[in-house]
């Protein structure tokens, strides 16, 4: 019995702790915003966020925008199936599995590339360097890394919105004998402004999730490439957790 | 210059410092010693305010840049430190990495990649591997650069954390007499943690021995040689029976 209670009152500890030194950090970032930009680090992070995912991210919505179109003909009535295929590729890619899939996908290959550089980074005492060579690290390494990832995470989205109806109109051409200019023309027709936008909005709280739990578990690893790793693996399951529940509160918000 | 007045630090409950009272003079070459694990790193650490002290005083020159339990920002005085493991930033190139000061002061890149060169030449090394990374250098080559790096800001104190550790015989006594040739080239004061006694020896004015998170021998280097206290002895002569206590 003792143990039990040992156990919960260890597990709040824990929670309250962590949920502190978080809300710290955060404090910390907003400081460092009035302070020194270092705009070179912003368009080397921006590079490294939004060019160099974008073959991931496009071949995950090619995929998912061709699945999409031959679930919902088969799934669905075959009757004027031409005008609802094209209709729910284009609203299920831009309101939910474009940014949703698009940010698991980077936070997959960002967070955990910003948790092991930053974690290493301070297991080989670079951080503490920083510091003594007047660099404020939150400055210099998180703050670039976070704009870079709200700028560029819309922007890729946006890229893997277009890629994704275009995976299902090449599906519905080749496979499901739909007419191409037909099948445009109602994807046009049947998106509104406000369905690519609060996509985008989403994406820009993604990118804001996925590289603030990339540099919070980098900052906080400790104990050498074990310390690492753990804070890598952390990375993407907090921010691919809080991608899903950041999208269920957003779509909430937006459409209910 | 720097004066540390009961300084406590505690990680978990477990004493690091306990107590330290340390006087460092202007310009003098100071060396810390002590078996691992004593708080060597810590002290220097809380004298850098990278680490926060539980309790007691930093004065340097005439700032008190810690009291009750707050930093205060250090004005007019640079410091310089190389790290046990260099600490060289590994996506940045040498010259960005020796020059990394001035790049962040907004200086252009003829005046720091000049200033790299300059530094570089200090250390014994050439200009040829200006436009490489850390990792394309030996160990011994990363420790000259990150000495060359700890001295471009031209410091007024300098902080040297195992300069020799990881280093070959030779390499390490390139090192030592570098930091000696460097120090008082610059003027600056320096303060070293090693348990490396050959370094201690030749680069020190002034030995201070750390045992249990305090101070508890302080003299020159020819002293350390006749001293009579035990954990001093035990711990020049490198003798594992009788462990100090």
């Amino acid at each position: 019995m003792l143990n039990i209670t040992g156990s919960i009152g260890s597990v709040i500890i824990f929670f309250f702790n962590e949920t502190g030194k978080f809300f710290i950090f955060f404090v910390s970032i907003i400081k460092a915003l009035i302070g020194k930009w270092y705009f070179k680090n912003i368009f080397t992070q921006s590079i490294f966020v939004g060019y160099f995912s974008l073959p991931v991210v496009a071949l995950t919505s090619f995929f998912t925008g061709g699945a999409l179109a031959l679930q919902i003909y088969y799934g669905g009535n075959q009757f004027n199936s031409e005008t609802i295929v094209s209709s729910i590729v284009a609203l299920g890619i831009t309101r939910e599995l474009g940014p949703v899939l698009g940010g698991i996908v980077v936070a997959g290959r960002v967070s955990a590339a910003i948790a092991a550089e930053i974690g290493t980074m301070k297991v080989t005492e670079q951080i503490d360097a920083l510091k003594t060579l007047s660099a404020e690290p939150i400055s210099y390494l998180v703050v670039p890394r976070i704009i870079s990832g709200i700028i560029m995470l819309p922007l890729l989205i946006l890229f893997a919105d277009i890629i994704g109806i275009m995976g299902g109109w090449f599906i519905g051409v080749q496979s499901l004998g739909f007419n191409g200019s037909v099948y445009m023309q109602n994807t046009i027709n049947f998106l509104e402004i406000s369905d690519i936008t609060s996509g985008l909005i989403k994406a820009s709280v993604f990118g804001l999730l996925i590289t603030l739990m990339g540099c919070y578990q980098g900052f906080n690893s400790k104990g050498g490439a074990q310390g690492v790793g753990r804070a890598t693996t952390n990375a993407v399951v907090s921010s691919s957790v809080l991608i899903l529940a950041s999208n269920y509160i957003m779509t909430n918000l937006f459409f209910t | 210059m720097i004066t540390i007045t009961n300084l406590y630090k505690s990680f978990d409950k477990k004493n690091i410092l306990n107590g330290i009272n340390l006087n460092i003079e202007k310009t003098s070459s100071s060396v810390i010693i002590g078996r691992s694990g004593t708080g060597k790193s810590v002290l220097i650490k809380c004298i850098l305010g990278l680490i926060t002290p539980d309790e007691g005083s930093i004065e340097i020159g005439n700032n008190t840049i810690f009291n009750k339990g707050k930093f205060k920002p250090l004005n007019n005085i640079k410091v310089g430190m190389l790290f046990q493991g260099g600490a060289l930033f590994d996506s940045l190139k040498i010259w960005q990495n020796v020059s990394f000061y001035h790049i962040q002061k907004g200086r252009n890149k003829k005046f720091c990649s000049n200033n790299a060169i300059h530094n570089l030449e200090k250390v014994g090394l050439d200009k040829s591997i200006l436009n490489l990374y850390p990792s394309e250098l030996s160990g011994g080559m990363q420790k000259r650069v990150a000495l060359a790096r700890a001295i471009a800001l031209e410091p007024d104190i300098i902080f040297f954390d195992e300069p020799t550790t990881g280093l070959d015989p030779i390499s390490a006594d390139v090192i030592n007499k570098l930091i000696l040739d460097i120090v008082r080239d610059i003027g600056a004061t320096s303060i070293t943690i090693t348990h490396d006694m050959a370094s201690a020896r030749t680069i020190s004015d002034k030995i201070h021995m750390l045992h249990e998170g305090k101070i508890i021998w302080e003299g020159d280097k020819h002293s350390i040689e006749n001293t009579e206290n035990q954990n001093v002895i035990q711990f020049i002569n490198g003798n594992s029976d009788n462990k100090i206590n």
